[in-house]
């Protein structure tokens, strides 16, 4: 495996006059936890879209385990290893839990009872045991993240995309849920997270990206970044980066 | 055989022809623009209007191009009903439903008019329906020249109305940003209603400059389904000037390709570049970028 | 695993009904609400597995039914391959269509109106050329021998077509099971979060239609054999494609018995309708479209739906999951 799982190169993107991604590049390390942040409307979704194969770039490149995936599709993404979860989450509202996971099963499981069979393993993992038969349209939100994020690890990925798997959750869904995350690391899963909640970047990222306005304006630990003025600047939250470099978490 | 002579008037009579079916397409698409739906009762309801139209001038002696007057606002009402009381609460808010709703609608009323009028074709006779007016090369019956001013005068009151009354200006915000609209105290069942009503009222207005020229059936309607959805789709779902000129243009698409094809082989130049402009650029030459 | 047995029993049941009567217009009855049936279940497997509205679905029908008919009249080849010929017809369109519509990754509302183009194109071209018989129509030759398809009773008929809807039965709970449909429903679903899960959306989709236009092949086939007179409007009209989706989704589109049960209401209701009024053309359609509102708007999910709410235990194996309140 390579050394950096993930390599954007230059990667820009423009819609209509509007430039959402202005030559971004940045290596994301096989088995690290890698956090991108950013202001509202910087460009993580979109990025994560290019990276996942949704949205095409319009220029530069996107390379996975050494291959250039840039113009492949997002489902022989998924094939090689790339997981995404969506920030609006998307579960197929009418099939249960198991039925849910089953889906992201099936990419390795031919067979139906043995999709289903793997689903239960999957969701045991994330903590969604008790909700299996469950209709996905049920779930909390809290619920619905977890579904998010068991579906994407059913498929056996070596690369997972999290899009905000934290938001909308109170502050002890957010403490259950940190651990679930880091236990995908702990697997030889490579993170790359977008997060606004800061107790979960600190808590988790080995390595921080800060988008602004489409550019990438710093890199480093979380604690580095947060002393870097320019990141302070960009996001006008001036509070948590006192609170980080106080080193208190949250509630 | 591709002389002036012979181009000129099919390309007039093109333009002419296409005015119409541009109003028809100009309601389909401020439905679509404002409710996200395709209507797919559309043609049915320009059947009824037809048939109101013929109704009008046969029984009472109402003129066509008086009738307008009388059948915009009384199609604005039932458009404004079917939408507020029937699609809307039936469809769930879901975009098959509204597919499927509107279907069941347009075999409703095309089937009812089949049941209650037969399926006997009626045209109208209008003392002044063959006059014809000298342009250029070609000669143009007036209610074609009739048609074309009258569906300019509507297309400019409805982008008057649009831009500058505050009912066009809640339309637009609803048509943009429905959650924000709603939020800012508009009502939107109200508006989808208003925007639907309209939508059946540029219909009834279409249906009164057709009866001079056409035959009224309960399959005429029909017709001018998949022609105005081709004109929309064509001039972008949503774009009031798409369909003006999208109209036009497939007039006189039809208009040439009758010449080369023949009559029934005419319509299918129209289908053809149907599938043709969805099938690669579906938002349409005006229509916005997804 | 979804199991066969309800099959066996829904045919066994039906199976029983031409040892019991004789009567031609009870037969005559069941014969065509099996063959809507089968028209739906091809729907049915595109639409309500897959949630791809087609609203041409006269395109396959009409393409088969063409297919055997002009094969046997304008070639002289034998009724039960113009049989095969007419199902591999209706399933080429099929991959016509769906090629085309797919790749330009056509959804929704588009995709529909498409293949309601698709199917209009299809009628004015049938009915000017004279391979078709043109605005006449083509009358398949009467030769009532089994080898050329036809019967002098309708009881081998009934056979013939409770053994197609009983395939297509089969074929759609073996989908259910399979991880084809399991795609398939994804697909319905969430196109999006399908494909980020590894799923080829084109590839299933156009396998699903397909599969949908071979079985409505077969039904169009049939008809030609049964009815010995095709034309463009019949083939090709709206008629066949509001049927082909009216059933199902009376049924409970996306569940396996929803067409059957859907085409056994709709063709009682026409049935009543003309009972009570007379043959008035158009009534039963304005039934028809009052119904297709009224099951939209008041039982989304069909009578499949109705049933799992009033019984739930035995028939979860015939209807769906109970939907939350998404």
């Amino acid at each position: 495996m390579a050394e950096s799982l993930l390599v954007v190169e230059n990667v820009s993107k423009r819609f209509g006059g509007l430039v959402a991604i202005d030559r971004a590049s940045f290596h994301v390390k096989t088995g690290s936890i890698t956090a991108l942040i950013g202001p509202n409307g910087a460009g993580k979704t979109t990025l994560f879209s290019i990276i996942s194969g949704f949205l095409p770039t319009d220029d530069g490149r996107v390379l996975y385990d050494g291959s250039d995936i840039t113009a492949e599709p997002p489902h022989k993404r998924a094939r090689r290893g790339v997981a995404r979860t969506f920030q609006i989450v998307q579960p197929f509202a009418t099939l249960t839990v198991r039925e849910n996971i089953a889906i992201g099963s099936h990419l390795w499981q031919r067979s139906r009872a043995a999709a289903l069979d793997a689903a239960n393993h999957v969701a045991l993992a994330v903590g969604l045991g008790a909700q299996l038969e469950a209709p996905a349209a049920t779930l909390t939100v809290a619920g619905s993240k977890r579904l998010e994020l068991a579906r994407a690890l059913a498929i056996a990925p070596r690369l997972v995309l999290l899009d905000e798997v934290l938001a909308g959750l109170n502050p002890s869904e957010i403490r259950d849920m940190v651990p679930v995350v880091r236990e995908l690391a702990t697997r030889g899963m490579t993170i790359l997270m977008t997060e606004h909640v800061m107790q979960a970047v600190t808590a988790l990222a080995e390595y921080v990206l800060v988008l602004a306005q489409g550019r990438i304006i710093a890199r480093g630990t979380v604690q580095e970044v947060a002393a870097d003025p320019g990141v302070v600047e960009a996001y006008l939250g001036a509070g948590a980066a006192k609170r980080i470099t106080a080193g208190t978490p949250h509630a | 055989m591709l002389s002036p002579v012979i181009l000129v008037p099919a390309v007039l009579n093109g333009l002419m022809a296409g005015a119409v079916y541009a109003l028809v397409a100009l309601g389909l698409t401020l439905i679509y623009g404002v409710l996200h739906i395709i209507n797919f009762a559309h043609g049915a309801l320009l059947t009824a209007a037809m048939f109101a139209a013929f109704f009008a001038f046969t029984l009472i002696g109402v003129d066509p191009y008086l009738g307008a007057l009388l059948l915009a606002p009384l199609f604005f009402v039932i458009g404004y009903t079917l939408q507020r009381f029937i699609i809307g609460p039936a469809a769930h808010g879901e975009d098959r439903n509204f597919l499927l709703v509107t279907l069941g609608l347009a075999i409703v009323i095309e089937n009812a008019l089949l049941y209650f009028f037969r399926a006997d074709t009626r045209t109208i006779n209008l003392p002044y329906a063959f006059d014809v007016v000298e342009i250029g090369p070609a000669f143009v019956a007036v209610p074609r020249l009739i048609a074309f001013g009258a569906v300019t005068a509507v297309a400019v009151a409805l982008w008057t109305m649009m831009r500058w009354t505050d009912t066009g200006r809640a339309i637009r915000a609803v048509a943009k940003e429905k959650l924000g609209a709603e939020l800012c105290g508009i009502n939107v069942a109200h508006i989808y209603a208003t925007t639907f009503g309209l939508g059946t009222a540029c219909v009834a207005v279409a249906a009164c400059l057709l009866i001079p020229t056409y035959y009224v059936n309960p399959t005429a309607g029909e017709a001018f389904v998949l022609i105005a959805f081709t004109i929309v789709v064509l001039g972008g779902m949503g774009s009031i000037a798409g369909a003006m000129i999208g109209g036009l243009c497939v007039g006189v698409v039809e208009s040439l390709s009758s010449i080369f094809l023949g009559e029934s082989l005419g319509q299918i130049g129209i289908f053809i570049m149907f599938i043709v402009v969805l099938l690669a650029r579906p938002s349409g030459l005006f229509g916005a970028r997804s | 695993m979804k199991k066969y047995w309800p099959i066996a029993v829904a045919v066994g049941l039906l199976a029983i009904v031409p040892f019991v009567t004789t009567s031609n217009v009870v037969l005559n009855f069941l014969i065509t609400t099996l063959l809507i049936a089968l028209v739906g279940q091809g729907w049915n497997l595109l639409g309500g597995y897959g949630g791809q509205y087609s609203f041409g679905h006269a395109a396959f029908f009409g393409t088969a039914a063409y297919t055997t008919a002009i094969l046997q009249v304008q070639y002289g080849i034998n009724a039960w391959v113009g049989l095969l010929a007419g199902i591999l017809a209706g399933a080429l369109v099929g991959v016509v269509i769906g090629v085309l519509c797919f790749r330009s990754g056509l959804r929704g509302s588009y995709f529909s109106l498409v293949t309601l183009a698709f199917a209009e194109v299809l009628r004015i071209i049938a009915s000017v050329t004279p391979i078709t018989g043109a605005g006449v129509g083509t009358l398949i030759k009467l030769d009532l021998r089994p080898e050329s398809f036809q019967f002098q009773s309708r009881v081998p008929f009934y056979w013939i077509a409770l053994i197609l809807v009983a395939l297509s039965l089969v074929v759609v709970r073996a989908v259910e099971n399979s991880r084809f449909g399991a795609y398939l429903v994804a697909i319905r679903e969430n196109e999006d979060a399908a494909s980020a899960l590894g799923i080829n959306t084109f590839a299933v989709k156009l396998a699903a239609i397909t599969i949908s236009a071979a079985i409505t092949a077969a039904a169009g086939c049939f008809y030609a054999q049964y009815f010995l007179f095709i034309d463009a409007a019949i083939a090709y009209g709206p008629r066949i494609s509001i049927d082909a989706l009216l059933a199902p989704i009376v049924g409970g589109a996306g569940t396996l018995f929803a067409s059957l049960f859907g085409a056994l209401v709709i063709k009682a209701l026409g049935e009543a309708t003309k009972l009570l009024t007379g043959d008035a053309p158009g009534l039963d359609l304005v039934i028809y479209g009052v119904v297709l509102i009224a099951v939209v708007g008041l039982a989304p999910r069909g009578i499949a739906g109705l049933l799992t709410a009033l019984f739930r235990w035995p028939f979860r194996t015939l209807a769906q999951p109970e939907r939350g309140n998404g």
